[in-house]
């Protein structure tokens, strides 16, 4: 090859990096939920808590109440708009009554506590609510715990309480038909 | 340890009796939360968290970032300042949340040689090229030697010039 042509080889082997950097990031705004960081925690056990439901706060809700389910575990807010586009989606998703799905209401904002487990209530309320149980949490200590960084996040653990799936973003039908359904199939068996 | 230990109690007692004393104030002002109850372990949070990343906006170090994730962690590592975790103990427990990601300091491991290495790799393979260009440089000039007619006709050059001072020192002298 001609000498000449090699730093048009490195030339063009940098601009596929970067066009690959463009692409394959994407962006995690609005409905563009894209999986940047894998979860710390698949195949792992999930992380444990006791959090008190959002309607009863005097009931509590831990992952070892599902113990022999395939369930799913979905991190939302009041605040976040993204999970506005999600929740139809939730609400269609869990009328086929094929795993049970348990609410995370969390809010990372000082002193939003009580707004925030007001404006839930009102909000399962009126767009409907998929969730077999919505817990609340007000600090969000649990979501942390989880490494949610955003919200909506998705995790899918298994009937031994193992994570074995992270959806970040909005759950759309799309995630459901190919993400969701062969690993609940899978696990299901 | 134990000195520090100590020092760190007498600032929380210290801080306490200040926020009974300041109490009845508060009341008055409810916008001046006090920024940094405690310097020292403000100042520690501030060291560890200037090397983490916030996972909201990801260009911004967990110090500098306004997020509500960030300060939702930066209150956490300050618990866990007060808890006498290590700073080692504390990027550990974000790690284990959020991954190597979270570090702007990415540890050395397999996944990680390029990101470590791949600088110096490509530094060292454009300093291997640039060597080898200028050695086959070097070696293509003694190559070019003159052919007898050239070399004559290179004598004869350099014959007039050590002729020409001389006609133009004559035509000064005459």
């Amino acid at each position: 090859m001609n000498k000449f042509l090699w730093p048009l080889v490195g030339f063009l082997v940098l601009i596929g990096f970067l066009a690959a950097g463009l692409v394959i990031k994407g962006n995690r705004g609005e409905g563009g939920g894209q999986e940047i960081l894998p979860s710390q925690f698949l195949n792992k056990p999930a992380p444990a808590f006791v959090l008190p439901l959002l309607h009863e706060p005097g009931k509590t809700f831990t992952p070892a109440d599902m113990k022999g389910k395939v369930w799913l575990a979905n991190f939302w807010g009041s605040w976040c708009p993204a999970c506005k586009d999600e929740h139809p989606v939730l609400v269609e998703f869990a009328k086929q009554g094929v795993v049970p799905i348990v609410g995370v209401d969390f809010t990372l904002e000082k002193g939003a506590e009580e707004t925030e487990r007001e404006r839930a209530k009102i909000w399962l309320e009126k767009l409907g609510n998929p969730y077999a149980v919505t817990v609340f949490d007000g600090r969000g200590k649990v979501s942390i715990d989880y490494g949610v960084y955003g919200a909506p996040e998705t995790f899918l653990i298994d009937k031994e309480g193992v994570i074995r799936l992270k959806h970040v973003g909005p759950v759309t039908p799309e995630v459901i038909a190919t993400k969701l359904m062969p690993a609940i199939r899978e696990l299901s068996k | 340890m134990i000195p520090r230990n100590l020092r760190l109690t007498a600032l929380l007692r210290a801080g306490c009796l200040a926020a009974a004393l300041l109490a009845p104030l508060a009341g008055q002002a409810k916008e001046a939360a006090p920024l940094a109850d405690d310097p020292v372990v403000e100042q520690r949070m501030i060291a560890i968290s200037e090397d983490l990343r916030c996972l909201v906006c990801q260009n911004e170090s967990l110090a500098g970032s306004h997020a509500e994730l960030a300060e939702a962690l930066r209150d956490e590592i300050r618990v866990q300042i007060r808890a006498g975790k290590s700073d080692k103990e504390i990027s550990d427990y974000l790690v284990e949340r959020y991954g190597d990601f979270v570090l702007y300091r990415p540890p050395l491991k397999a996944a990680t040689l390029l990101l470590w290495f791949g600088p110096v790799a490509l530094a060292l393979v454009g300093l291997g090229a640039l060597v080898r260009i200028l050695r086959r440089r070097s070696r293509e000039v003694p190559a070019a030697t003159l052919s007898a007619a050239e070399a004559d006709q290179a004598d004869a050059l350099l014959a007039s010039l050590e002729r020409q001072p001389q006609d133009s020192s004559d035509k000064r002298s005459s």
